[in-house]
């Protein structure tokens, strides 16, 4: 499995950033900046496996792209409990109404 | 040999469409339903060109842990949530629209640059050695050298997960303290946080 060449794997994960990123900075629903975030999180995994297939003397980009996904599942699980929390007080879940502490 | 290297483009052009086309869905769907699926399409497509990297592993990691604990968290907060959980029309974001246009076009001139610059010189793969990516090899460096984080991790994963229910679950008053509490649901709210 050695046809495709490293830099089509970072230019599409690149492009995968960019489409977190102008999800992230566009949209207004909660739900879709977590999944916008999960959406960067995965492109920087993709970089991380794909140059340690480069340097394949040991597996650091593996094991840390691991971590990555452990650390993405917590962040997960206590991103969507705040949304129930603040749906809870809000009644919405649009990010601009989280103007509590706005003067 | 040469009719791996189609096979294995084909699997790459494949794995590429899901994982952009599944981002781009994610990111502009109404629906948040719609969005999920968008994202575990995304995710499938990552976890193919995990199999491509010769990560076979993270391939299963991936699957198991996106596609089959975030994206049906997901899936849950959004039932949860019902018809609210929408995208109504976005208005007032005059300035992260500008902010977001400028985004991709740095990036987008920044990307051009740097093909111009690799044109003719692309890196090609040698071989993998035996059993790289496989879970003997990942299991050996992460309980050596590794076995900090790993242990941090988990730790990690439980606070999160004590966290998680501490956020979610709100205030609640205890019947066996306030014995003449006014008829209050086990969910109800304080009066002054129930909007």
């Amino acid at each position: 499995m050695t046809s495709i060449p490293l830099e089509y794997y970072l230019i599409v994960a690149a492009a995968l950033f960019l489409v977190g990123t102008v999800g992230f900075l566009l949209r207004r629903n909660l739900l879709v900046l977590l999944m916008s975030i999960e959406l960067m999180l995965n492109s920087v995994n993709l970089t991380l496996v794909a140059y340690n297939r480069v340097h394949t003397e040991s597996h650091a980009g593996q094991i840390f792209t691991f971590f990555v996904i452990a650390i993405a599942a917590a962040e997960a699980a206590v991103g969507l409990a705040i949304v129930l929390a603040f749906f809870r007080v809000r009644k919405t879940v649009r990010s601009d109404e989280a103007d509590l502490l706005r003067n | 040999m040469k009719s791996m290297d189609v096979v294995e483009l084909v699997f790459f052009a494949v794995a590429t469409f899901f994982v952009l086309g599944g981002g781009v869905f994610t990111v502009a769907a109404r629906n948040p339903i719609r969005s999920a699926m968008g994202l575990l399409t995304s995710i499938v497509g990552v976890a193919g060109m995990y199999l491509l990297l010769s990560a076979e592993f993270l391939a299963a990691i991936q699957i198991l842990v996106y596609a089959g604990a975030v994206v049906i968290l997901f899936i849950f907060v959004i039932m949860l949530l019902g018809p609210s959980a929408m995208s109504e029309r976005d208005t007032k974001t005059a300035i992260s629209r500008y902010l977001a246009a400028g985004v991709f076009l740095a990036s987008a001139g920044t990307a051009l640059v740097l093909l111009a610059r690799m044109a003719g010189a692309a890196t090609k793969f040698a071989p993998a050695p035996a059993g790289f990516g496989h879970i003997e090899a990942i299991g050996h460096e992460l309980f050596t050298g590794d076995l900090t984080p790993f242990e941090l991790s988990g730790a990690l994963l439980l606070v999160a997960v004590v966290g998680a229910v501490a956020v979610a679950r709100g205030k609640q008053i205890d019947p066996t303290l306030h014995p003449q509490a006014p008829d209050a649901g086990p969910n109800a709210l304080p009066k002054e946080s129930a909007k």
